[in-house]
């Protein structure tokens, strides 16, 4: 059974002690036991509460009376709180640009939105209270598609070159489509979920479940008014997050810590699943219409591409999200004229956010897509096509500027080609369908490139927090948080080897805004990169200071100092790191820094689309063959193979890791997993029962998962490694490229419409749509 | 009368008195015991996160089904071991399947973990020898994981399962067993008061005479949709009485000719016998739910609840079920086709309870398929659910033909129309089939909702009748379906 990802092929570094070693996650001990904590595991504190949240039975419109009288008589509860008991400001939003209000007044703009909470003696009380508020309102009809808006969050965008009308005008292949790609609900295990303990005077502690403690810490104070400085957050470890607790985490601790302030009591807030799905925001939806001209070979000349995104009610991170989508609809391939638009469309539903990826995969889902309606329109193999528009040569420079210096391109597509066979399973699939009329086979092998670093600036900065105890020990705190994506057992990686000791000799801590200040989210796959760098200069600071102590007190010169084997060799000496520690700190050398890092070479002018925004690309490519019943829609994927480039792996366990997540949650998303909205703008897919993320029979029988070998990136990354969280979500695309396949088999020089998710019923209609054409 | 509940928490009998009806394991394990190992995923049983196992006495032999506790309520465990996360590992040794899931790089966030690792002990406990891949995706189903996409998950499973099974609860069976016989007795349960009460009646008697006395009472059997209404809907349900207790309703038993379901039966009891009526109904039962939800759901409960889309009503239907239901001493007998009368509203009166359903098996001259087609393969409720029966003669006509459809109308529904045209034609008359397919457009009007729209219910039973008649004409599963293929199994009819 070739369930075979080799997680052990990497070849160990011999320079290196933990550095490339696949070490288990640093909590899975305790994962498996259940004695890891997540935040509604911790032991509460005597006295606490728990809040539920109420919202109004309409997605747009007036709430003219809220009668909360039998939620307040309901036994039990200990306060009721509205908008009016908010001491600061109202507002949830990432930028406090005042769209996104922790409790609505008045005005409701989508179905779920929060007006009131309740606090009561048990979590029980509080959503059994919650359902009893009598709502008067006055309805309007909302916007809940895309086509029922012209209203948008931000301003119309976009990038390119050249005179796309005459270069569409001059082109011997013209082709044009429109077509849809679904949402995605992130479905992380453990719900959204605060809970704030009131301290001292105005100080206020807060656990939240969130990937970016310093805004929920920021949010907190301004809705309290306080300063900052008042206010603690602290994360351990989130039960997944996936971008959904980038930015939407803080309604839920600003709403726990309003109801701790309130009582002067702990309050802890956490969201039932369907609450959870209704209130929080998703991966943006689009409607992509596109124009493309090509020579006759099946070169591109001119791309014309409008993405039309479904925001949401207020603008949360749309604006960084849907430019990413402009950055990767591109994906591998040189546009020589082209217009990249983007209109960020209003609606009465909750406000989209980031979701692994952050816009990316959307993007590289259009291009991909123009390269099957090429290839079909012109009978060629997608592959073929997809191989000859393939950056390379002077056919270097990205829509927005940037040159491409580091593509992996062909020689990882080459490899994946050939160790896939794809040639010889072409021919066996055309022969299969030949012979079967219901169920046809298809193939696809897609390819990834995606830019790493926030194009967002400022974010792309870290620190960290390093202590060495006397006793030998290392402490170690930074900004990034923990998911599941094993960020804090990587950054510990880099702080072991720096120092030579074994894994148990670095405590990883849970990520504190008091610790570390004015932290970046952990989102756009660096965390790795930027908080073990921010680790590195840390142990740099210690190191140095010990370098002078040990030049100073040995007379040994520091290159002939060595920190390895859980000792330090000072010349001719050896002693442990304890020895080291402790006779330092008798001399008073100071054994705690604050690292920091800050990625160098990027820049964007967002007003001038010009600059370089990412300091480097991650590639990758999957081939995946699957099957449809031509009949019912029904679809099984047959076959995955996955080559994917991250440098020189930190830690191939953990990257395997990420890349089979990635690549299975990016499937579930064009395949299984629907968002249905009804005509009202209710939510109908707000459950698992309903929604239907990747199950385990889902994942074919070979699914194979390889690291592609390098030298690793040119530029000066952690110990050569590259950034492994969103890319290969986007191998997932290969799946839904094979379906295309499958479908246009059915009609030879026919692009098949097929709008994402392929789900059955997607399917059925893009067959049917063949038959018809 | 007993007036507490009893079950087994770490090798140690533990009595509970005044259990609230509505109180769910879960909550029971992380608030009441502290034991915050268990986690709440979805609420709803779909998610798995929630997994503890459930060992009971069968035969004098201890045997483990993994359950949802979200959904679960307190009361329904009595008599049971619980078995959550927390209790596999020794000291500072993890259990075999714990360091299977470390060594495999299983968990990622750890959320779901504790779920997955009692799914995998339910399955290590319950086989000896090495297991394949389907039972083991069958094992997780109904566990998700957003992270790894369950390739080390799957690898940890097989490899635990590969060597020789050998932990406390193995060493253990023999004295649990003991002990639980000893916690189990035949006195009725009631905790409560008349106004509110938690009561698991030993006997049908008993049984009649409480629901006669409680008729707004309502009847739990696995609580897989009665759970949701405690914790999704939000509903008061003072008066719970627990079918799990009553004495032979919940046995299986072949007759020869048909399979006799008590209504307390699981879905994991039946699904055994349902397999030797027809693959494709062995089939159907495994993919209703998960390994979760059939150990505690039952097929009565399903049938009685009514749900438009209940799986396994179209296949009873084709198949001429009936049902025996229940008030006071007076019993009756109906076709379960009968009993679903329109949206929400079945034919059963006021403290009238099913006690049992008769399937008949299928003669040799019956050719039965069902296809169930959802979004997710596994764990997903059918947006169409088709079943069909043919009886077809020596000259190859059609002597009899009954098709039902789920999803396709307010009720689980037989395509009259469909199943007239086809009536004394031969099996493989395209004319026949095509006057099937117009008349199934005139046999129902379905509705647009989140799982499909109309317009794709009616091209998919169209498609489900076509893959019937093609399949009963001859060609072979491999040709015609993605899952579920009949070749390896040897069938009486074909």
């Amino acid at each position: 059974m070739p369930l075979n990802s080799k997680v052990d092929a990497v070849t160990a570094d011999s320079e290196l002690a933990v550095i490339r070693k696949p070490l288990p996650h640093d909590s899975a001990p305790r994962h498996v036991t259940g004695s890891a904590a997540y935040i509604d595991d911790i032991r509460e504190p005597a006295g606490t509460l728990h809040v539920a949240p109420g919202y109004a039975p309409i997605a747009k419109g007036r709430i003219t009376g809220l009668d909360l009288e039998a939620v307040r008589a309901f036994p039990g509860v200990v306060a009721v709180l509205t908008a009016a008991d908010i001491p600061g400001a109202n507002d949830v939003s990432p930028k406090l640009i005042g769209d996104d209000p922790a409790l609505a007044v008045d005005e409701v703009r989508f179905h779920g939105q929060v007006v009131f909470v309740v606090v009561a003696k048990t979590r029980d009380i509080a959503r059994r209270a919650a359902a009893k508020a009598k709502f008067t309102t006055v309805a309007e009809a909302p916007a809940i598609d895309l086509a029922d808006t012209t209203d948008t969050v931000l301003p119309e965008y976009s990038f390119g070159r050249g005179d796309v009308e005459a270069g569409l005008a001059a082109a011997p292949l013209k082709l044009e489509a429109s077509f849809r790609i679904g949402g995605q609900e992130h479905f992380y295990l453990e719900g959204q979920i605060a809970m704030a303990v009131p301290g001292e005077a105005s100080e206020m502690f807060v656990y939240s479940s969130t990937q970016h403690p310093s805004e929920v810490q920021h949010l907190v104070a301004h809705a309290l008014h306080i300063p900052s400085s008042a206010v603690t957050v602290e994360i351990r470890r989130m039960g997944g997050g996936f971008g959904g607790k980038e930015s939407q985490a803080s309604q839920w601790a600003v709403l726990a810590a309003l109801a701790a302030h309130k009582t002067g009591r702990p309050c802890k807030m956490r969201l039932d699943r369907d609450d959870d799905m209704i209130m929080t925001g998703k991966r943006h939806d689009f409607r992509v219409d596109y124009r493309v001209g090509a020579n006759p070979e099946g070169l591109l000349e001119t791309v014309d591409v409008v993405l039309n995104a479904r925001c949401g009610h207020s603008e949360d991170l749309s604006m960084g999200v849907v430019d990413r989508t402009m950055f990767h609809s591109d994906n591998s391939y040189f546009y020589p004229t082209c217009r990249v638009l983007t209109r960020r469309m209003r609606t009465n539903t909750v406000s989209n956010t980031a979701f692994r990826g952050f816009g990316g995969p959307q993007g590289m889902t259009f291009a991909e897509r123009m390269m099957d309606h090429v290839a079909y329109t012109l009978g060629k193999d997608p592959l073929e096509i997809r191989k000859l528009n393939f950056y390379q040569g002077d056919r270097d420079h990205t829509p927005y500027g940037m040159k491409v210096e580091d593509s992996l391109l062909q020689p990882l597509v080459t490899q994946l080609e050939a160790s896939s066979d794809y040639w010889a399973r072409r021919e066996e699939i055309t022969a299969f369908n030949a012979s079967s009329r219901i169920l046809k086979k298809g193939l696809a092998l897609t390819p990834v490139k995606f830019g790493i670093s926030f194009t967002l600036m400022m974010l792309n900065q870290a620190g960290a927090l390093l202590h060495l105890y006397r006793d030998g020990s290392l402490n170690l705190n930074h900004g990034g948080t923990e998911m599941g994506q094993g960020l804090f057992l990587k950054v510990a990686q880099v702080v072991a080897e720096e120092f030579g000791v074994d894994m148990g000799k670095v405590a990883i801590t849970a990520t504190r805004t008091d610790k570390v200040p004015n932290t970046s989210p952990t989102a756009a796959s660096s965390g790795t990169d930027l908080n073990a760098m921010a680790a590195l200069n840390a142990c740099n600071i210690i190191k140095d200071r010990l370098y002078t102590f040990i030049e100073a007190k040995w007379q040994v010169r520091r290159n002939q100092v060595s920190f390895r084997d859980n000792q330090v060799v000072i010349g001719n000496h050896v002693m442990s790191l304890a020895a080291l520690a402790d006779a330092a700190y008798v001399e008073r050398v100071q054994l705690s820094a604050a690292g920091f890092y800050k990625t160098p070479k990027i820049a964007w002018n967002r007003d001038k689309a010009e600059g370089r925004p990412f300091f480097y690309f991650a590639y990758g490519a999957s081939c995946s063959e699957v099957t449809i019943d031509t009949m019912t829609g029904e679809m099984k994927v047959d076959r995955v193979d996955v080559l994917h480039d991250v440098g020189k792996s930190l830690n191939p366990a953990i990257d395997i890791g990420q890349i089979e997540g990635g690549f299975v949650q990016g499937m579930g998303w064009l395949t299984t997993e629907e968002l249905v909205w009804d005509k009202q703008g209710r939510l109908r897919t707000h459950a698992p029962s309903t929604y239907k993320i990747p199950a385990a029979s889902d994942i074919p029988e070979h699914f194979r998962v390889e690291l592609f070998q390098s030298e690793g990136p040119r530029e000066d990354t952690i110990f050569k490694s590259k950034a492994v969280g969103e890319p290969p979500l986007m191998l997932g695309i290969s799946v839904f490229c094979a379906i295309n396949n499958a479908i246009a088999s059915l009609k030879p020089g026919v692009m098949p419409a097929l709008d994402a998710p392929a789900t059955p019923e997607a399917i059925m209609r893009a067959v049917r749509g063949m038959t018809a054409a | 009368m007993r007036e507490t509940i009893r079950f087994i928490r770490r090798g140690k009998i533990v009595e509970v008195a005044n259990v609230d009806p509505m109180m769910t394991l879960l909550d029971y394990l992380r608030l009441s015991e502290g034991s915050t190992g268990t986690k709440e995923g979805c609420g709803e049983g779909d998610c798995g996160a929630c997994t503890v196992a459930i060992g009971r006495s069968r035969n004098g032999k201890v045997v483990y089904e993994p359950i949802n506790a979200c959904i679960q309520l307190l009361g329904q465990v009595d008599g049971a071991e619980i078995v959550a996360v927390e209790d596999l590992a020794e000291g500072n040794e993890l259990h075999p399947i714990q360091a299977a899931m470390v060594e495999k790089h299983g968990s990622q966030c750890g959320f779901c973990t504790p779920g997955f690792v009692m799914s995998v002990f339910s399955l290590y406990q319950g086989t000896d020898g090495a297991v394949g891949r389907d039972q083991i995706n069958d094992t997780i189903a109904g566990n998700l994981c957003r992270c790894t996409g369950y390739r080390p998950i799957v690898e940890a499973a097989l490899s635990v399962c590969a060597s020789p099974r050998d932990d406390k609860f193995r060493k253990a069976a023999q004295d649990t067993a003991g002990v639980l016989d000893f916690i189990t007795d035949d006195s009725d349960i009631f905790i409560g008061d008349d106004d509110r009460f938690f009561a698991a009646p030993a006997s049908v008697d008993g049984l009649a005479a409480l629901y006669a006395r409680h008729p707004d009472a309502i009847l739990v059997a696995g609580a897989t949709d009665v759970g949701l209404w405690i914790t999704k809907q939000l509903r008061d349900l003072p008066k719970i009485i627990h079918l799990g207790r009553v004495k032979d309703l919940d046995g299986v038993e072949d007759t020869g000719r048909e399979i006799l379901i008590g209504a307390a039966a699981t879905y994991a009891h039946v699904e055994p016998y349902m397999r030797t009526i027809d693959p494709d109904l062995g089939e159907l039962f495994r993919r209703i739910g998960s390994k979760q939800v059939r150990a505690s759901g039952t097929v009565g409960g399903n049938v009685a609840n009514g749900s438009p889309i209940g799986d396994t009503p179209p296949a009873l239907i084709v198949l001429g079920a009936t049902m025996e239901l229940r008030r006071r001493d007076r019993s009756r007998i109906l076709a379960v086709e009968d009993f679903y009368i329109e949206y929400g509203k079945q034919n059963r009166a006021a403290g009238e309870f099913v006690t049992g359903i008769l399937v008949p098996k299928l003669r040799p001259d019956q050719i039965f398929r069902c296809y169930k087609v959802t979004k997710r393969f596994d764990q997903d409720i059918s947006s169409v659910m088709g079943a069909f029966r043919f009886t077809i003669d020596a000259e190859g006509l059609i002597t009899e033909a009954r098709i039902a459809f789920g999803g396709m109308a307010g009720t689980p529904k037989r395509a009259k129309g469909a199943e007239t045209a086809l009536h004394g034609a031969g099996i493989r008359d395209t004319a026949a089939w095509a006057k099937a397919f117009a008349a199934l457009r005139d046999d129902f009007s379905p509705l647009d909702d989140h799982r499909a729209s109309a317009n794709y219910r009616a091209e998919t039973a169209h498609a489900l009748l076509g893959k019937a008649l093609i399949e009963a004409a001859g060609t072979p599963t491999s040709r015609t379906r993605l899952v579920g293929r009949r070749e390896g199994f040897v069938h009486a009819a074909e």
